[in-house]
This record gives structure tokens, C-alpha cells and sequence, in this order.
């Protein structure tokens, strides 16, 4: 029997798999069946591995229900940066198209001990730079909610694809925003994990220090499980630590006794009348939901921008330095000598911002300029550190639009990479602080939606998904877009 | 040294590089190897693949910080790793992970001596950790040069391997100093038990930074020497370069910063690249690897765990056994052997003897045969026994060296091969007595001279005694009784 997935959280998916109701192969094919429906809209997937998701899904079919793991036979959707051993992955650049990972990175190994199958690799910018997917080598993904605006970036393709109903889940990284701000143009669910819950192994590094891997989902109980399946300290990332408690099946319904600030910084000018206005109702929410709710300053983190696009490009010029035609990836067709080689290879395989950012990274780390540039980020980053860990000593999260703007026009601010940067305002200095970060659909601004980005103390995440649960139960937000031509 | 009217002296300074014999690379699983076949020995991380991420070896650390406490150094309770970044095809993730501003170790020095006994220090800037890079074969073109090569190869098995960085003071002014050290540096290294610190195989390398001047005046402009393969190409380099910067100054050149290449098959120096717009590696910290912590009680663990080091050993070899200063200093400056020694003199319980055979024939048969001393065929204890047989007179002297050399042919107890030649002393008095008497008896002419007082005349009867026996009286025995026997008759 078919199965219609439009809408289905995992959760549900586990259900009907577990009761039987639908086997495997029935909920894989019913995916792969929307994929072909609305991916030449969205395009949302780089590559969908039909074949091995039906062969996994097989798999699984033969084994009887009471023997399989807990999620075993869930679909899932992986944005195109994590290296999974045989399967294309291009990072959304031309300078690794047709590479093929001779490993799996560590979440990829926990996914498939986990029994889940893989639909296939979602679309992104350009090695994670950029907030719309338009730097992606590829393609642009749509928004389902107006296919003429883009998605967010970089996770755009994996915020799109659970928007779609093209996958229940996805996962994406967070390096400055790149889950949580196309969670909020895609009203959908997105989890930046405190930096260190979950390996980096096997994620295409943009900037080392900054970069966690998080989900987005459909709900709040979707993203606690999906955490819960990938997080960990892994002995092959010396940065990761994992959770200190895991994240459970989040049921809270109130939020009484609890103290949330209102960033000061985050809710001036630079935010659009139409988002403020789901955010002021989302802060009432919350009040009415028993917590309390009280302005806070927060005074380094208006220069958190600055400090995100020296640290992140600087770590960027040195983690892209390995390409360069030599192992794997592109080579140029014709070079006279060794440098020739690099400097073709390296220009025609990278996009202009993915350039643009490791000239600045080389530029900020060079002699001369190290200390007035990268040092003096790292200062920056420190104060945006202590600013976070005072108004936590006074509150148990802080909240602020996610992104200054619903999804824009596809197009609007290439020319403009200043305005795309400020896209990730309100999201940047979570990374810099290393907190966990969450976006949840709080409404909609003429007809796009619009995220509330809560944040927590280092290891929260439990205490986050479960109050970013009672406020998504209380707040209703609908999350299945009505597609072209009335299909849902 | 003095060339024409004018004293020049070098300043020099060294930076060596010493492979770790830890059993895995620096930041992933692989197994070290050497001559093994091309990219057998390699893996995702090693290879740069996108998305790996290093972590550190534990082994490599304890190994860095036992180099570290040999040498004096201060230990950096916080330690970091850096990036140093540039562009080559045998640097797969195209930046080194190496340590900046805040290495395992600062502020050592090593105390060498010269041949002629004479001490001198070497100041120890700082010891720091870091990557090998991998190796590159080109095909065509210049030897061992890129540019202009037809196609370049990379073999990744050494990229990765654990190294540590040595670079010391600008405290060495001639190049036999600067042998002297590398030699003294390379027996503490090999004694601490951390490296095969082999020249020729490339796990001990060593650079130099080389300036002159007049004694007292400031620094001259340095040049960094490369490529000296062993220490008598260290020491032939050294020489050219140093000839090379005052033969420039005093034709009325200047001095140019810039990398040096020694050529080992001509003994010429020659410029490789300039040096002037100094390289930027862009050094950064490492964002994949948190600081490494060595609190007190760690680096205390470490050092108790040290061998007895050479200046010390050599010092109790002179307090305890009574050896000279120079035999000491031989024997502390080779870890096996001392022990060899010392193994020895415990068995035979005679430090001058022992001493005399380990650096008298046994490292001739060392040095003639290639052999190190841990697969000599004689071990001590097998050379006590010889040196028993020869302190009971079984043996003379001369017969000890035939059946020593005997044992290192044929791995034999000394016994055996006394008894196999028939070699043994006869050193029994009324078996000896019999051919005294004999020969005294057969040479009337010779033994009146005797006793008319021409001493000279018992040669010749210990000559006629030895000939009898083929050699294995005992001369004090024999010397004796003819004496006796001479006097009485």
C-alpha cells in the first residue's frame, strides 16, 4: 500500500514502521516517489541513492520488527558536506565533484549502526559559505513555501527537504547559522549542538573551531532523537566531548520557574517589522506559558560579524588549502609547472565566495596582520564569551529572532555579500560562544515563515528541546507548506 | 681562522630534526615504516582526505618530553600545536601541524666534549613537536628538483611520521664543534630509546644556520645550509659555506640570506632559493587539537623513567670502576657498550681488565665486522669466562686474543675451543718439571754460562721450553723452575 508521507515527523515513521503498518521498502519507496514528485522544484537533493536506499530499506524488511533497532528503516536526508564511504560528496563545489570518500565520518557510522536509510546528499553553499544556497556549484534550492525565494544556507537543502516532506529529517552544520537560519526560512525545526556534542570527524571542515553538526526536523522531539542517535565524544575528534545528559523525548508543556532573556542587541533596526512582530508574540507566549521573560544586553555581541568573518575565513584559508589537484577532487587540464597546476586548479574549481573568503582568511593571517586581524578576533571572541556566561548567571535561555528576515528573493543579495552576511547576525555569536542553539517555527510574516531562536548554557540541549517543546505545542505553528499547483 | 691578514670566526647555529620510533604516526593509526613500498602505510588522515581530523599520539609526546628533559629544557606545563602553512605536493593537507610560540621545551643546553677532552655548551633554544611531510621522486629534469621534472611522484608512508625539532643557540664556532655536538646529541638520543637517530636513512637530519664575523663584532648575515646526509658532510658543509661567506666578503661581496645546498657528490655549496622575502607560513593555533597539559607529576613520571644519561653515566664510570676519563667518556657515549662493560666488570669482578677488552678487542672486532654490540656472538658472559681462564692461567695473553677470535667465528665457550686446539697453559709444575729438566740436560754449554752469571741465556732455554710445549707453558711457571733447575745443577 502506498503511504502518504507529506507531513510525517520520524517519530511517526518509527510508528508505522514498528506497527507494521507500512514495511521498510513501502516508506522508502513513498519517499523516493516525493522526491520525483517535487524535487524538480525544490532541488533540494545533489544526488539521491535509489538503489541503496532500497537495498538498506530490503535489508531491513528481512529482519523481523521485534529484532530491529528502535529507528531502523527511517529515511533520512544528508546535506552534501559529511563523508559517507562510496557516495559522491562535493561539498556543493566543482573542485570535489565525482570525489567518493574512502570512509564514513563518524555520525554517518552511527547513522548506520542506528539502521537508518539514506535517501541521498543535499544541497548547500559552496563548502557551508553562504545563507541561500545560491553558492552552491550546482544548483539553487527553492524555498516549498515560494519557490522563488531561497531556502537560507548553507543548510538550505536540508531545511528544504523536511519542509518538503522530501526526507522526515535531515542533518546538517552550523558554522555561523547554516542549520538554525534555514530552519527559520523553511519553518522547520534546527539544532546547533553545543560545540564538541557531536564529532566533526568526517565533516568537510570550513572553520574548525566553529562547525557542529545538528538536525533539522519537523519537531522539537524529532531534533532530541536525531541528537541523541549522533552525539558522543568520539575518539577520532579530539574536540568532541558529547553530551552530558541525552536529550530524551522532550514532553514539557509549561514553563514555569523559568528566566529568559530577550536579546536587546537582536531585536533593533536591523530586524524586519514583520519578524519582530512574530517575535513579540512568541515573547507573550512564553509569559503566558508561566516563564519569565525580560530584556538583556548582550554589548559584545553587536561585534560578533566582525569577529565571525575573520575567524572563520582565516580557519577556511588553511582547512582548503588540501585542495589543490594533487590526491583527488579537480585537477586543471593543462599547467606548465607545479604552481601553474595549483593556481588553475584552484581557480577554476572554487566558486567567488568560497575565493573571496580565503583570500580574507590568508590575508588576516599573514604576517603583519596577524595580530590587528586574527588576534584581535579571538580577543573579540572572548568578550562575546563572558557576555554570554553573565546572562546566564540571570537566565536559563536567551531568545532572538532567528534571522533578521523572512526567506528573500532568489537572487536579491548575490551582488551583495555584506547583506547576505547579515542574514546570520543573530546566529554567528552562538558559535562563537560554542552554545547550543535552537530555531523553532514561531509564525509567519506575509505568508513565510518565521523562527524563534532559543539559546542555552554549554550541554543544555535537554533543557532546550524540552522548553522549545512546550512553547512548540503551545504555539500550533503549522510546518507543511502548500506547494505549486495545491499539492501539498 | 685566519685568511689573509684578517680572523674570521663562524657563528652557527643548528636545527635538527629527529624521526620518533613511536609505533604509529604522529596523528592517525598507521604503522611507521622505512622502504617499504610506496603509499602502503597511509589512511584518510594522513592523506589529507576532506573531513579527516588528527589526534595526537600520547607516545609521541612522552618521547618529545623525554628528548626535552635530556637536554635541560624547561617543560611547557601548556603546550599547543600550530598550522604552518605552504603549498607542496608531499604536504597533503597542504599546512604542517607543527608548534610556534609555545613548544614542549625551551631553554636547555648540552655539554660536549671535544676530542682533546675539552668541554664546551651548546645553548638549547627549544624543542618542539611537529609532522614529517612525505617523500618525492621526479622523473627527469635536475635531479631532485621539481621545476622542470617530467612528472613528480609522492610516496605518503613517511608523511605524518613523528618528528621533533631541536634548534639550538648560535653557540657553535667550528665545524669539528658542530660534529662533536650532533655526535653527543645523537648517542642521548639513541640512549633515551626514542629514535633510530640514523643519518643516512633520514631519521636524524640536521640543518644549519651559518653567519661569520670578526671575533667581538655583531652577527654577519646568516645563510641556511641544507642537505648534509652524514656527519662528515655536516662537517664538509659547514667548511665550504664558511669559506664560501668570507671568500664573498673579502672579494667585496656581501653575505645574502638565503638556503645553501650542499652537494655531497662535489663538496660544493650552492644557493637554492632566495631566502630575502622570507616565507609566510601563516602560523595559526591548531583548531582540531586541544593544548596538551603536562602538569608536574607527568613530567616527574617521565623523568624518572630517563636512562642513566651520558654525562652522569660517565661520571660514575670514573667514581666506581676507576677508568680514565677518556675510557669513561667512550663508554658513556655508547649505550651498549657501557653496558656491555658493565655487565662485564660485574662478572669478572676486574674493571681494568674488562675495561681493556671491551674498548681494546672486542671494538676492533666490533669495528672490522659491522656488528652492533647487541648481536656480537660474544656476550659478556661468555667473555668473563675467557677472561677467567686467562686470570688462572690457563690462558696467556696472546692465546686469550686466538681464542676470542675463535669464539667470534664459531660462537663457542672459551673451554671448548681451549680444549678443540688443545690450547690450555701447562701450567701443572711436575709435568713442566720433566721437560725443564730435559732441556737443561740437552744444552750443558748454555746452562754453565747460566750459572757463571749471563742471565741473557734463559731466554734461550724458555725459547727451547716453548718450543717443546708449542707454546703452552706458562712463562712465570717456566721461568721458575729453571731457575731452580739452572741453580741446582
Amino acid at each position: 500500500m502506498g503511504v502518504d508521507v507529506v507531513g510525517l515527523t520520524a517519530w511517526q515513521c518509527r510508528e508505522l514502521l514498528s506497527s507494521g503498518q507500512v514495511s521498510a521498502q513501502e516508506l522508502t519507496r513513498a519517499y523516493l516517489d516525493r522526491i520525483a514528485a517535487v524535487d524538480g522544484d525544490v532541488k533540494s537533493y545533489l544526488l539521491v541513492d535509489e538503489k541503496g536506499a532500497m537495498a538498506a530499506a530490503a535489508a531491513v524488511d528481512a529482519k523481523p520488527i521485534s529484532q530491529r533497532k528502535p529507528w531502523e528503516g527511517v529515511p533520512i536526508g544528508l546535506k552534501d558536506i559529511f563523508a559517507v564511504k562510496g557516495m559522491e560528496t562535493t561539498c556543493g563545489s566543482k573542485i570535489l565533484k565525482g570525489y567518493i570518500p574512502p570512509y564514513d565520518a563518524t555520525i554517518i557510522a552511527k547513522l548506520r549502526d542506528a539502521g537508518l536509510i539514506f535517501l541521498g546528499k543535499l544541497n548547500m553553499d559552496e563548502f557551508a559559505m553562504g545563507s541561500s544556497t545560491e553558492n552552491s556549484a550546482f544548483e539553487t534550492t527553492r524555498n516549498p513555501w515560494d519557490l522563488d525565494r531561497v531556502p537560507g544556507g548553507s543548510s538550505g537543502g536540508s531545511a528544504a527537504c523536511v519542509a518538503a516532506s522530501e526526507a522526515p529529517w535531515t542533518l546538517g552544520t552550523d558554522t555561523g547559522g547554516s542549520i538554525r537560519q534555514p530552519a527559520s526560512l523553511c519553518g522547520v525545526v534546527g539544532l546547533k549542538p553545543t560545540y564538541g556534542a557531536v564529532s566533526r570527524y568526517g565533516l568537510v571542515a570550513f572553520a574548525s573551531s566553529l562547525d557542529q553538526i545538528g538536525p533539522l526536523t519537523r519537531d522539537t522531539r524529532d531534533a532530541a532523537a536525531l541528537l541523541d542517535i549522533v552525539a558522543g565524544k568520539d575518539p577520532l575528534d579530539s574536540t568532541s566531548l558529547g553530551l552530558t545528559e541525552p536529550a530524551g523525548t522532550p514532553s514539557r508543556s509549561a514553563l514555569e520557574g523559568l528566566r529568559f532573556g530577550v536579546i536587546k542587541e537582536f531585536i533593533g533596526d536591523a530586524i524586519e517589522p514583520g519578524v519582530k512582530e512574530v517575535f513579540d508574540s512568541a515573547v507573550d507566549a512564553i509569559s503566558a506559558l508561566g516563564a519569565v521573560c525580560e530584556e538583556v544586553s548582550l554589548p559584545g555581541v553587536v561585534r560578533g560579524l566582525a569577529a565571525y568573518y575573520i575567524i572563520a575565513p582565516s580557519e577556511a584559508s588553511a582547512n582548503l588549502a588540501r585542495f589543490d589537484g594533487v590526491r583527488y577532487g579537480h585537477r586543471t587540464a593543462h599547467a606548465e609547472d607545479l604552481y601553474e597546476m595549483y593556481t588553475r586548479t584552484r581557480s577554476e574549481g572554487f566558486g567567488t565566495e568560497v575565493k573571496r573568503r580565503i583570500m580574507i582568511g590568508t590575508y588576516a593571517l599573514s604576517a603583519g596582520y596577524y595580530d590587528a586581524y586574527y588576534a584581535q578576533a579571538q580577543r573579540t571572541r572572548t568578550l562575546i564569551i563572558n557576555d554570554f556566561a553573565r546572562a546566564f548567571e540571570d537566565f536559563d535561555y536567551l531568545i532572538s529572532p532567528t534571522s533578521p528576515t523572512v526567506a528573500f528573493k532568489i537572487g536579491e543579495r548575490v551582488a551583495d555579500p555584506l547583506a547576505m552576511y547579515l542574514s546570520d547576525l543573530c546566529t554567528i555569536p552562538v558559535n562563537l560562544a560554542a552554545l547550543p542553539g535552537i530555531s523553532i517555527p514561531a509564525g509567519f510574516s506575509a505568508g513565510m515563515p518565521v523562527g524563534l531562536q532559543l539559546i542555552g548554557p554549554h550541554f543544555s540541549e535537554k533543557g532546550l528541546l524540552d522548553a522549545s517543546h512546550a512553547l512548540e505545542q503551545h504555539l500550533q505553528v503549522p510546518t507543511v507548506p502548500l506547494m505549486k499547483g495545491g499539492e501539498r | 681562522m685566519t685568511t689573509g691578514a684578517e680572523t674570521w670566526e663562524a657563528v652557527i647555529g643548528l636545527e635538527i630534526h629527529v624521526q620518533l620510533s613511536t609505533r604509529t604516526k604522529m596523528f592517525c593509526g598507521c604503522e611507521l615504516s622505512f622502504g617499504d613500498p610506496p603509499n602502503t602505510h597511509v589512511c584518510p588522515i594522513c592523506l589529507g582526505h576532506p573531513g579527516v581530523l588528527p589526534v595526537t599520539n600520547e607516545k609521541a609526546i612522552e618521547y618529545a618530553t623525554r628528548i626535552a628533559l635530556a637536554l635541560d629544557c624547561h617543560i611547557a606545563p601548556r603546550t599547543i600545536f600550530h598550522r604552518k602553512n605552504y603549498f607542496y605536493p608531499d604536504l597533503p593537507k597542504a599546512y604542517q601541524i607543527s608548534q610556534y610560540d609555545l613548544p614542549l621545551g625551551l631553554a636547555g643546553h648540552l655539554d660536549v666534549e671535544m676530542e682533546d677532552g675539552s668541554m664546551f655548551r651548546v645553548g638549547i633554544t627549544r624543542v618542539h613537536m611537529e609532522e614529517d611531510a612525505g617523500k618525492l621522486v621526479h622523473a627527469g629534469g635536475i635531479a631532485g628538483r621539481i621545476a622542470g621534472a617530467d612528472y613528480s611522484l609522492v610516496d605518503f608512508n613517511r608523511g605524518g611520521t613523528p618528528l621533533v625539532e631541536i634548534v639550538t643557540e648560535p653557540d657553535i664556532t667550528t665545524p669539528d664543534q658542530a660534529r662533536a655536538f650532533l655526535t653527543q646529541l645523537r648517542s642521548l638520543v639513541q640512549q633515551l630509546g626514542v629514535s633510530d637517530v640514523n643519518m643516512e636513512e633520514g631519521s636524524l637530519r640536521c640543518d644549519a644556520n651559518v653567519s661569520v664575523r670578526h671575533p667581538g663584532e655583531p652577527f654577519g648575515t646568516k645563510t641556511e645550509l641544507k642537505n648534509m646526509n652524514s656527519f662528515r658532510f655536516l662537517h664538509r658543509g659547514l667548511e665550504a659555506e664558511i669559506e664560501r661567506q668570507i671568500d664573498t666578503i673579502e672579494f667585496g661581496g656581501r653575505v645574502v640570506q638565503e638556503t645553501i645546498h650542499f652537494d655531497p657528490a662535489t663538496g660544493k655549496v650552492s644557493s637554492l632559493r632566495s631566502k630575502e622575502e622570507a616565507h609566510d607560513y601563516r602560523y595559526f593555533p591548531e583548531p582540531d587539537l586541544p593544548p596538551v597539559e603536562l602538569d608536574a607529576e607527568y613530567v616527574d613520571k617521565v623523568r624518572a623513567s630517563l636512562p642513566e644519561l651520558p654525562a652522569a653515566r660517565k661520571e660514575r664510570l670514573v667514581d666506581q670502576h676507576g677508568l680514565t676519563g677518556k675510557e669513561a667518556a667512550l663508554l658513556a657515549a655508547n649505550k651498549s657498550l657501557g653496558d656491555y662493560f658493565e655487565t662485564l666488570a660485574g662478572a669478572t669482578g676486574d674493571a681494568r681488565t674488562s675495561v681493556n677488552w671491551v674498548l681494546g678487542d672486542l671494538s676492533a672486532y666490533l669495528n672490522v665486522s659491522g656488528h652492533e654490540v647487541a648481536d656480537c656472538p660474544v656476550q659478556p658472559a661468555a667473555l668473563a669466562e675467557l677472561l677467567a681462564l686467562l686470570k688462572d692461567g690457563t690462558l696467556s695473553g696472546k692465546m686469550a686474543k686466538e681464542v676470542f677470535e675463535a669464539m667470534c667465528e664459531t660462537r663457542k665457550p672459551a673451554a671448548d675451543i681451549v680444549a678443540e686446539k688443545g690450547l690450555g697453559q701447562i701450567s701443572d709444575t711436575s709435568a713442566l718439571e720433566a721437560i725443564v729438566a730435559r732441556v737443561v740436560e740437552a744444552n750443558p754449554g748454555p746452562a754453565e754460562e747460566f750459572r757463571q752469571g749471563r742471565d741473557k741465556v734463559l731466554g734461550f732455554f724458555v725459547g727451547q721450553i716453548m718450543k717443546e710445549t708449542k707454546g703452552q707453558a706458562n712463562p712465570g711457571l717456566v721461568n721458575e723452575l729453571l731457575r731452580k733447575h739452572l741453580q741446582k745443577g
